[in-house]
């Protein structure tokens, strides 16, 4: 399930939409994971307030969103465009891959509401694959 | 047993208000497109409905609207035995394996579909714990019709 052309026009069209939202858009989706599936609270131990719309939730909410946003510059080569990420969240983070999932349909939830004429069933599914891919390449390090 | 909250109860309940009416069974349909169209394997099941090729075509196909009439429901027989879903839910159960032999893993296509049709609907009103109560109730309704599978 690999990303077309036509998969990366749509995700570079409407990543230019929403790009100037995304501290709210990081924000509300890591919110929601942290709300809907507490497991992942165990990741975030060390902050002080993990409740939605905390300073800390949307700090990193824009850092991870920041990181899709990197993922979408290098649309064509996101395994080595990630390396270095996926060092990351492989050797220092550890963040169980399947977390992944999670936050991106967190994040497809936060695009439904906050843009309901953009994200049409087309841009869902190339968001979709799009998401699926990163968190590939986001592995890659793992093992 | 599934223990629910009342704030829990209450956000079921008022998602289902909001669905409930004929909005509700178009909201379905719309629901349908993203789930065909996203997970497109998901036809399968319904090579007897005709032509599903693109969003138009499944929009005004009627017999994805009747299935959504049907479907939406089942969904309403959850909502109101929340305290007895598995056991309800049987004969449903025995009927998605035996007889339309569909692939539990596709509930939670939907499920996941039809979340992100339901926040599109409700806007702002969708909050993190609105969010967290409706997936937690979508969690049990596919349990409970993979439940019977063998």
């Amino acid at each position: 399930m690999s990303l077309t052309a036509k998969d990366k026009e749509v995700v570079k069209g409407f990543w230019a939409k929403i790009a100037p939202k995304i501290e709210d858009i990081g924000e509300d989706a890591l919110s929601r994971m942290l709300v809907g599936y507490p497991q992942t609270k165990t990741y975030f131990s060390h902050w002080k307030d993990l409740s939605p719309g905390s300073a800390e939730v949307r700090k990193h909410g824009k850092v991870v969103l920041s990181g899709v946003g990197e993922a979408v510059k290098t649309i064509d080569d996101l395994t080595n465009g990630l390396l270095r990420l996926s060092e990351l969240h492989a050797f220092q983070l550890r963040v169980d891959p399947a977390n992944f999932k999670i936050l991106s349909h967190c994040l497809l939830v936060v695009l439904a509401i906050k843009f309901p004429d953009d994200f049409t069933p087309e841009v869902h599914v190339s968001m979709d694959k799009f998401l699926g891919a990163v968190a590939l390449a986001l592995s890659e390090k793992y093992r | 047993m599934v223990a629910w909250t009342d704030a829990e109860r209450k956000a079921i309940q008022d998602i289902w208000g909001k669905l409930k009416p004929a909005a509700g069974q178009k909201l379905f349909t719309i629901a349908r497109i993203p789930c065909l169209i996203v997970y497109p394997w998901t036809q399968r099941y319904f090579s007897s409905f005709g032509s599903l090729s693109d969003a138009a075509a499944i929009k005004s196909n009627k017999k994805v609207a009747a299935h959504g009439e049907v479907v939406l429901k089942g969904l309403g027989l959850a909502v109101k035995n929340m305290d007895n879903i598995k056991a309800t839910y049987a004969p449903l159960s025995v009927l998605h394996s035996e007889k339309l032999h569909v692939d539990p893993d596709n509930f939670r296509l939907l499920g996941d579909c039809f979340t992100i049709v339901v926040a599109a609907h409700l806007g702002r009103a969708f909050t993190a714990d609105i969010q967290a109560a409706w997936q937690k109730f979508v969690a049990v309704v596919i349990a409970a019709l993979a439940k019977q599978y063998h």
